[in-house]
């Protein structure tokens, strides 16, 4: 197409009216967020959301889900996929739970075998999407068939984990002393932290950083947004597209470990449907799925509104488990549905959701167009 | 910014013989090209020429066979793109190679970002780049995301990211096609601001009229040799294009055809356009008669539009102005369907991306066309396809191992057959060939001539685009000329010889 | 007609030998396969072949594997339909096959949730089990060939929600139907020797074969499966033809349903159909298909559905757990992948060539052009 004429006039720099998909999809997560919590403030004055403790508490309960967001955010923004990050923690926490049974194991190796763990499962798999060309869905789906089955070869039962250091890590509270709310009896309510949430908002933080202040940052968004111009304008689209997906095996690994402290036992269904729901967090945190766009605090917020809805639902006197995942996935599809319009409008050429090469719905299976148009190219 | 205090007029930038062979073909031999700092240098040549070959071996994606390339009197070996940006060569394609999901400044320091204390310094970064779009006259917002600006002022970013390597030569490839006027003014003025500062800039275009206004000299290469190096004020338009198509200027003898367009006075065409033009492509609307048994070629140079204008009439393109009369009758086409039902076929030009299918069989490729037309619930019957298949190929001599072959196992020219024979088994009235002889032998082709004018005779009417002269003098009685996506005039019969064709071609001293 | 050759028969090409034919068959990868597993079987299991009644049924090794394996054959089948037209999956098979099984549940128990009588007649439901099952398909087909969505992002929204909403149409949970007629087609119809799933799923093979062969729509599937531009360009109307793709599938994942359900007599949620789009990805892929569109093959992927109930049933018989054949179907999968990607196929051929040529190809720059 011709190109809207957004821009013209004299030749002076014009500062450009209105925001950007990013800046806007952000500001509806957002309020989306702001608006459910204020609801729920009124709603349900029982549970009294308007204390800080309930409200830091949805940090406390997803720390993890926070982890495996961004981890699913950094390898969408580049444009690629994850779906094994839910496996992954699952076998995590499994393999926690097993190793700690021994007498004499610390607690402290539950680190490194998360992390090993994660970035194994994050190396394997960005070496097939990467250098061997394979669609990601298909490579992290078998990565999630294997963690699943090796969830079941270890132990087909529950495990429970009783090590000491380990559950205190667990049940540790860091208070915050100046959030506090006044209870009837004269106690204070004061709001805390788990050593979980805290190292999910430092990791938050990192995140931030490097996606907005480092090249590989900047990269992912490049790769994301245009493998083919990210190659012509120097970058080894191969190797940043490998690394994100260690990354986000690696922060699946942190995710795997927070939540094994936020539940401490080793459930062969552990981490069922993880990825999903940190899949529907990034999306709603503003993640396009056509990659190249999306901002880890958007995806703070989006794990928040899972927290949420999550947190609501039972107040809202429905018992059935199932309803959490409805309304996520009603607000993943309106997301959807409303990322598309975004890339239509800034694009013309209608009602498109724009995906990059690599995840694009492809009609014409690596046909290449010719330049001029004709059979040789000279 | 002023690139080198060289001489203005040394050439900077010297490519010596140079050979480039590729499997069965010679894409380049014994080429020469000269480029000197602070000019803006045309590369030009049709189908074949060599020029995005010349260009790759430059930007070091192809390496040469033979032949040296000298910057400012040094041999240098360019045998990278990492290379050639070292050594100061950068190019813009046509398709914009920047990412549009991040912003103007963004892409400028794609790679590059100023960092302070190991981080990137997105305000020094803003503040760079607002002054490097500045000193080039690009309006555009460093912090705005680069696909909220039109292809025009994305192309002009690209460009500055290319200055701001430290860039001595900047190639063009193409970068007009999809502006309009206004935008290619602005394009020029960044050109000449870049020129002014010394770099040299090679402009591969197939627009005449923006060869004419902005280039200082001009290169041709034809089937990948050298013809000519020459100044613009020196070389006339038609001359130009002579020496691009390769045609003395003589009068040829025509061939016998019935030329007498005088018979289809007062009979009622049966395509007729009137102010059509489509969305997607950039012709401007044109009007267009054809008539039953007549044969219409249309002429011009690679990219002037000519299949851009067939394509809106069959609807591959959808028209969005204007109105398509058939036998007299206003017609709606939405999709190449109706087209087909109304009893038009199109052979498209790029066979592989838009005609064969690759892994289906030969006898699947011919009657896709006729089942499609017939719906999903009137299936052809096996021993009904096999009929049509074998009757094609032995009509069109298909060299094939059997009626089952898959499609890609066949021969670029014995696919093309293929495609030829799914559109006549569709018996259509009106067919619109597109380049139907390229890739394929000689007698072949002269044998495709004689069925074009036999089917003409049949009563059918024909749309003939070719890039060969030859072959539509020998088919055409009328030849539709195009330039620069617009359609510039018609000829018929006396004026149907090439001197004419090329000088209209050409336009210039007539005007359009 | 014309002054073409008359007459001549246009040369052809030499036939090639029969075992290059045989090689390049996509059929033969997926019966060789097969064929090993059986192999396999045999030997280890020596009563693989008994056959036996029990109980007016016909019982042993081989009728088992049919019967179980029903379920994923069709569900395989609209699988291959939609990865030839889009070359992208649905995963949402599973949720659709809970979702149609709920409406016909609903249909038969009405609000209760265990019963012994239909509340309506059987073949309605039947009839709005399917029904609902091509909702969900055209939802699908919606979101792909209007929006334009990728396939497996547009199917995974019915994969979050799907079995969440089926069970709400269940009024929350599992449903229990006693009629016996309900157990008609998912075990057996009484007199009838031969399990009703292996009926009605040797019918359903039919079915979409005489669908595919006998309207042009399995080659219009191909031809916007290959290449979607010719397509439009010699008249066919992409976005329907995928639509309809997903729509089949939909209804096929509902017939499915139907059958699962009706096997155990209930519907619930967290067990019918799990795993199973994963499973049907697999078959479509062992049976020879190409996972990025185009040609399909309904025997290889029919094939493939077979070879993994027999692998499954084999590692069963080796006291295998069902989650831990995740990982043995995992290296498969990714056997199968690797050896089909266009890089791993290069790199093999460049060593072949070295290995077994004696002039070392100048490195470089690529210059080949396709």
């Amino acid at each position: 197409m011709r190109g809207s004429k957004k821009s013209t006039g004299p030749d002076l720099l014009i500062k450009r009216k209105g925001m950007s998909n990013t800046g806007a999809l952000l500001l509806i997560t957002v309020s989306l967020f702001v608006l459910l919590y204020i609801i729920s403030i009124f709603l349900f004055k029982d549970s009294n959301f308007a204390k800080f403790s309930v409200f830091f508490n949805l940090f406390n309960n997803k720390a993890y889900l926070l982890m495996l967001a961004l981890g699913l955010t950094v390898v969408m923004i580049a444009g690629s996929i994850d779906i094994s990050v839910g496996s992954v923690t699952g076998l995590i926490s499994m393999v926690i739970a097993t190793m700690l049974l021994k007498e004499g194991v610390s607690a402290v190796w539950a680190i490194p075998a998360s992390l090993g763990i994660g970035l194994a499962f994050g190396a394997a798999q960005g070496f097939l999407v990467s250098y061997l060309d394979i669609q990601p869905f298909i490579v992290t789906l078998t990565g999630m068939f294997f963690g699943r089955g090796m969830i079941s070869v270890i132990s087909s039962e529950s495990v429970p984990i009783t090590n000491k250091l380990f559950m205190s890590w667990s049940s540790a509270k860091v208070y915050i002393p100046f959030l506090y709310n006044a209870r009837k009896n004269g106690t204070h309510d004061v709001a805390y932290l788990t050593p979980a949430a805290i190292v999910a908002i430092i990791v938050l933080i990192v995140m931030i950083i490097m996606l907005k202040k480092t090249k590989f940052g900047r990269s992912l968004y490049a790769i994301g947004g245009n493998p083919q111009s990210a190659l012509l304008m120097g970058i080894d689209v191969k190797r940043t597209r490998f690394m994100a997906h260690v990354l986000c095996g690696l922060l699946a690994g942190i995710g795997g470990l927070l939540y094994t402290l936020f539940a401490p036992s080793g459930n062969p269904g552990n981490g069922y449907g993880y990825e999903i729901d940190a899949i529907s967090s990034s999306v709603i945190g503003g993640v396009m799925l056509s990659g190249g766009v999306g901002l880890p605090i958007g995806t703070l917020f989006g794990v928040l509104i899972n927290a949420l809805i999550e947190r609501v639902v039972p107040l809202l006197g429905i018992v059935d488990a199932s309803w959490p995942r409805i309304i996520t996935s009603a607000f993943l599809f309106v997301f959807i549905v409303l990322q598309s319009i975004f890339a239509g409008a800034s694009k013309k050429g209608g009602f498109k959701l724009r995906l990059p090469e690599r995840m694009k719905f492809k009609r014409n299976n690596n046909i290449e167009k010719t330049k001029p148009r004709s059979g040789i190219d000279l | 910014m002023n690139i080198m205090n060289t001489e203005p007029n040394s050439p900077a930038l010297i490519m010596t013989g140079i050979g480039k062979s590729f499997p069965g073909v010679r894409a380049l031999n014994n080429v020469d090209f000269k480029l000197r700092h602070g000019e803006i240098h045309a590369l030009m040549g049709e189908n074949g020429a060599g020029k995005s070959t010349l260009v790759k071996v430059l930007t070091g994606v192809y390496s040469m066979d033979e032949g040296s390339v000298k910057l400012d009197g040094k041999p240098v070996g360019i045998r990278s793109p990492q290379d050639a940006q070292k050594y100061g060569i950068s190019t813009v394609y046509q398709e914009v190679n920047l990412c549009p999901n991040i912003t103007v400044a963004g892409n400028l320091f794609l790679g590059r970002e100023p960092r302070t204390m190991g981080l990137i310094d997105w305000r020094q970064m803003n503040r760079k780049a607002a002054e490097l779009l500045q000193e080039l006259n690009i309006s555009a917002d460093p912090t705005a995301q680069l696909d909220s600006y039109s292809i025009a002022i994305q192309q002009m970013i690209a460009i500055a990211r290319a200055v701001n390597t430290e860039c001595k030569f900047l190639i063009l490839d193409e970068p007009t096609s999809s502006l309009d006027t206004d935008e290619v003014e602005k394009l020029f003025s960044l050109m000449r601001q870049l020129k002014g500062n010394g770099v040299g800039i090679i402009f591969i275009t197939h627009f005449l009229e923006q060869v004419y206004e902005i280039c200082d000299r001009i290169t041709v290469l034809r089937n990948g040799e050298l013809v000519g190096e020459y100044e613009v004020e020196n070389l006339p338009r038609l001359e130009l294009v002579t020496k691009m198509m390769g045609k003395e200027i003589e009068n040829l003898s025509n061939l016998n055809i019935d030329r007498d367009e005088s018979k289809f006075e007062g009979e009622v065409p049966i395509i007729e356009a009137r102010d059509l033009s489509s969305g997607a492509s950039k012709v401007a609307p044109f009007d267009l008669k054809m008539y039953k048994g007549e044969v219409v070629g249309f002429g011009g140079l690679l990219g002037s539009g000519r299949s851009e204008l067939v394509r809106t009439i069959y609807g591959a393109d959808k028209a969005v102005q204007g109105q398509l009369f058939i036998k007299g009758k206003s017609a709606k086409i939405r999709n190449p369907l109706d087209a087909m039902k109304k009893g038009m076929a199109y052979l498209p030009e790029d066979r592989k991306v838009d005609g064969i299918f690759a892994d289906l069989s030969v006898r699947e490729n011919i009657i896709i066309a006729l089942q499609a037309k017939r719906g999903t619930f009137k299936r052809l019957t096996r021993k009904e396809m096999e009929k049509y298949a074998d009757e094609y190929i032995a009509l069109l001599n298909i060299k094939t191992a059997s009626i089952e072959t898959p499609m890609k196992s066949l021969s670029g020219g014995n696919q093309q057959k293929v495609i030829l024979a799914r559109w006549l088994l569709t018996n259509p009235e009106f067919m619109i060939l597109d380049e139907p002889t390229r890739g394929i032998d000689v007698g072949t082709k002269t044998e495709i001539q004689k069925l074009i004018l036999k089917l003409a005779g049949e009563g059918k009417s024909v749309a003939f685009i070719s890039s060969e002269m030859d072959e539509m003098l020998r088919t055409c009685s009328r030849m539709v000329i195009m330039r620069d996506q617009y359609k510039v005039g018609e000829l018929t019969d006396s004026d149907l010889n090439q001197n004419t064709i090329m000088r209209t071609i050409a336009g210039g001293e007539e005007g359009r | 007609m014309s002054d073409f050759s008359k007459g001549n028969k246009p040369a052809k090409l030499a036939s090639k030998p029969f075992i290059n034919r045989l090689l390049s068959n996509r059929l033969t990868f997926s019966v060789v396969i097969l064929l090993i597993v059986v192999v396999q079987n045999i030997i280890t299991t020596p009563t693989f072949f008994n056959i036996s009644i029990t109980n007016g049924l016909i019982s042993g090794y081989i009728p088992n594997i049919l019967d179980e394996a029903s379920e994923l054959v069709i569900v395989t089948l609209g699988m291959t339909l939609v990865i030839a037209v889009s070359g992208g999956v649905d995963i949402s098979v599973g949720a659709i096959m809970v979702v149609a099984a709920s409406f016909s549940g609903l249909l038969l128990n009405g609000s209760e949730y265990r019963t012994e009588v239909f509340h309506n007649p059987y073949i309605l439901a039947l009839f709005v089990g399917l029904l609902g099952g091509a909702l969900c398909g055209a939802f699908n087909g919606f979101l792909v060939s209007g929006l334009k969505i990728q396939p497996m992002i547009a199917t995974l929204i019915l994969y979050t929600a799907g079995r969440s909403i089926a069970k709400q149409i269940t009024y929350g949970q599992t449903i229990y139907i006693m009629n016996p007629t309900y157990k008609w087609l998912g075990v057996q119809i009484p007199g009838i020797p031969i399990r009703t799933t292996i009926i009605v799923s040797t019918i359903i093979i039919i079915l979409v074969v005489l669908l595919t062969r006998l309207t042009s729509l399995g080659l219009y599937v191909q031809s916007v499966g290959i290449n979607g531009s010719s397509a439009r360009l010699v008249g066919l109307n992409s976005r329907v033809i995928t639509f309809m793709a997903f729509v089949i599938c939909g209804v096929l994942a509902g017939a499915a349903g139907l059958v699962g359900s009706s096997s155990v007599g209930s519907v619930n949620s967290g067990e019918l159909g799990v795993g199973i789009e994963m499973d049907a990805i697999l078959a479509v892929a062992l049976g020879g298909n190409t996972l990025s569109g185009g040609k399909f093959s309904i025997a290889g992927s029919v094939i493939g559905a077979y070879t993994i109930q027999a692998i499954t049933t084999t590692l069963y018989a080796m006291d295998v757990r069902a989650d831990q054949l995740n990982v043995f179907k995992a290296f498969i999968i990714i056997l199968i992948i690797v050896a089909s990607s266009e890089v791993f196929k290069g790199k093999i051929k460049k060593l072949t060539r070295k290995l077994f040529s004696k002039n070392v190809s100048v490195g470089g720059l690529r210059d080949e052009r396709q």
